[in-house]
């Protein structure tokens, strides 16, 4: 009896602990990491040196960054709604990192393998916009309950031209587990073709212009450069956060880096072939899945990072008509013409 | 039921009752809203453990994640006056009372129904065709797209009157209201745009 509790309830407990501290240690390193690789990578376009001074090269840079935040005093506001305004950042960061359980990394490594994975991730990434909404009204002034505003409606918005894309992935697909759809990848238009599995299996050039559109969105739902409305210096100071200090405001910033991750993690599962190797040769195929994992992360975060540097702020209203009236049009009729070509050939 | 999932249902349906008290005790309408979801979320977790994974992730995506988010955006923005809203408490507590009797009712013989009849014991926490030989999600496509496809569709159509009725009551053209045209503004050129000319010293245009 007592062995038999412990190996149904005590033990998986302790190995979902494990697995969940892992993965959030992990991505705690990275996000620190692609905070200073933002940095110099904005730097090197500006020909600046960037954070060079803390540790080897700046290495230092985040955690030294972390530690202020820390040590600084909280201010609350006075007027503020007190538990709302302290659970806000809290609510932020919990749903970027919750998302993680169902993202798998490589073959088998993921904490939950869950058969409707990719809802799990679009649900708690639609939850993201709390954070923002409650910080804005909670702070009982002006500029971050406008921001909050804008940014709600913002990531409403996009939220359903990615709903769209993934609608469309799925049907390549037919399965809503995360791995099911990397695994879908290892045979496509290449090998069709008469070519060896490659990087164009991928859905990327099937659905390419749901390629472009995804990661369109994926700029606009984590509020980054051009569409950083929420946070434009000149017109909200800074956005939902102004009133935010020390800790509370380090979470936001942390909430916001690991969802821009979630989101470049979820376009390499669903159009860059997630832990696949680019070619399927015997040198390449040692390299272990997580390697090209990463690998593939970090080369979509430089795409979202250089965008930061070339492109201008959008206007709130060219934003609004990018979402309604080109991107969901697209996506829509997307969705209709994948559908009648996998009716038409036979595959769905 | 095992052991865990008995105390997560306990902990999920505990907080959702608790946080729709909150909902209609709590004396900010803003911070209603932030119960109501909380009560949602719980739903879905409860939703979650009877083995509807698909329900449970759409009541978040759709009523948490979009419907929720504009009923805190409207309720954030109305001016709300306490002491008005208080005055017609006693007023409005017979017909609410009638409401929540009616329901409570209609609970009671939906759910008690095995105590009735005793054969229908159970298969209203039994899902069909069972979660392990097919997903929810695919029982639900079967349900929706295949055996009811014109109940849905015309479910959509009276979605669609109602957006068009909306957009209907709200759209007015008024006039002298200066709008951008982004074809326009796309497609304008250095020829259409400038215009260079020759001035005469002295003599200006």
């Amino acid at each position: 009896m007592e062995a038999g509790f412990f190996d149904t309830y005590i033990w998986p407990g302790i190995v979902i602990f494990a697995q969940s501290l892992l993965m959030l240690v992990a991505l705690l390193i990275t996000v620190a990491y692609i905070i200073y690789a933002d940095r110099k990578i904005w730097a090197a376009v500006h020909l600046r040196r960037g954070p060079n001074v803390v540790g080897p090269w700046g290495l230092l840079q985040s955690f030294a960054d972390m530690l202020k935040f820390v040590f600084k005093e909280p201010i609350i506001p006075a007027a503020s709604s007190k538990v709302v305004f302290l659970l806000a950042p809290l609510i932020s960061v919990t749903m970027a990192f919750a998302a993680w359980a169902v993202i798998p990394v490589n073959e088998n490594w993921v904490v939950a393998d869950i058969n409707v994975g990719i809802l799990y991730v679009f649900a708690f990434s639609s939850l993201e916009v709390y954070g923002v909404i409650m910080g804005g009204w909670a702070s009982n002034s002006k500029y971050p309950f406008l921001a909050a505003l804008r940014s709600a409606a913002q990531m409403v918005s996009y939220e359903v031209s990615i709903g769209f894309v993934i609608v469309t992935v799925l049907l390549c697909v037919g399965s809503l587990n995360l791995t099911d759809i990397v695994l879908a990848q290892q045979v496509g238009i290449g090998t069709n073709l008469g070519m060896p599995n490659s990087f164009l299996d991928w859905h990327w050039l099937p659905l390419f212009p749901m390629f472009i559109i995804f990661f369109i969105s994926t700029l606009a739902e984590t509020n980054r450069p051009p569409f950083d409305l929420v946070e434009a210096e000149s017109e909200l100071v800074a956005g939902h956060m102004v009133e935010y200090s020390s800790t509370p405001y380090m979470l936001y910033m942390l909430a916001e880096y690991v969802s821009i991750l979630l989101l470049s993690s979820l376009m390499v599962i669903l159009f860059l072939g997630g832990w696949l190797p680019p070619v399927d040769i015997a040198v390449l195929n040692w390299v272990p899945g997580i390697i090209w994992f990463v690998g593939k992360v970090f080369m979509v975060f430089f795409m979202i990072s250089m965008v930061k540097v070339f492109v201008p702020r959008y206007r709130y209203d060219q934003l609004m008509r990018l979402g309604w009236k080109v991107f969901l049009p697209i996506s829509l009729f997307m969705v209709f013409a994948t559908a009648l070509v996998l009716l038409l050939t036979g595959t769905a | 039921m095992t052991l865990l999932t008995a105390m997560f249902f306990y902990l999920f349906s505990g907080v959702a009752i608790g946080a729709a008290l909150m909902v209609i005790s709590s004396r900010n309408p803003v911070h209603s809203v932030l119960f109501l979801i909380l009560a949602f979320f719980n739903a879905a977790g409860l939703f979650m453990i009877a083995g509807a994974e698909f329900l449970a992730l759409i009541l978040i995506v759709v009523y948490v994640g979009a419907v929720a988010v504009l009923f805190l955006f409207v309720v954030m923005m109305l001016d709300v006056d306490f002491v008005e809203l208080r005055q017609g408490f006693l007023q409005y507590l017979p017909v609410g009372s009638v409401v929540g009797l009616v329901l409570i009712g209609e609970l009671l013989i939906v759910l008690g129904a095995s105590i009735i009849s005793p054969e229908t014991a159970g298969t209203a926490l039994q899902p069909i065709p069972d979660p392990a030989i097919r997903s929810n999600t695919a029982a639900l496509g079967d349900v929706l797209y295949t055996h009811y496809i014109f109940y849905f569709q015309l479910a959509g159509l009276v979605l669609l009157v109602a957006m068009i009725g909306a957009i209907v009551l709200t759209l007015h053209h008024r006039p002298k209201v200066q709008r951008q045209n982004i074809s326009d503004q796309v497609a304008r050129t250095k020829e259409t745009s400038i215009e260079v000319k020759q001035v005469e010293s002295g003599r200006g245009i």
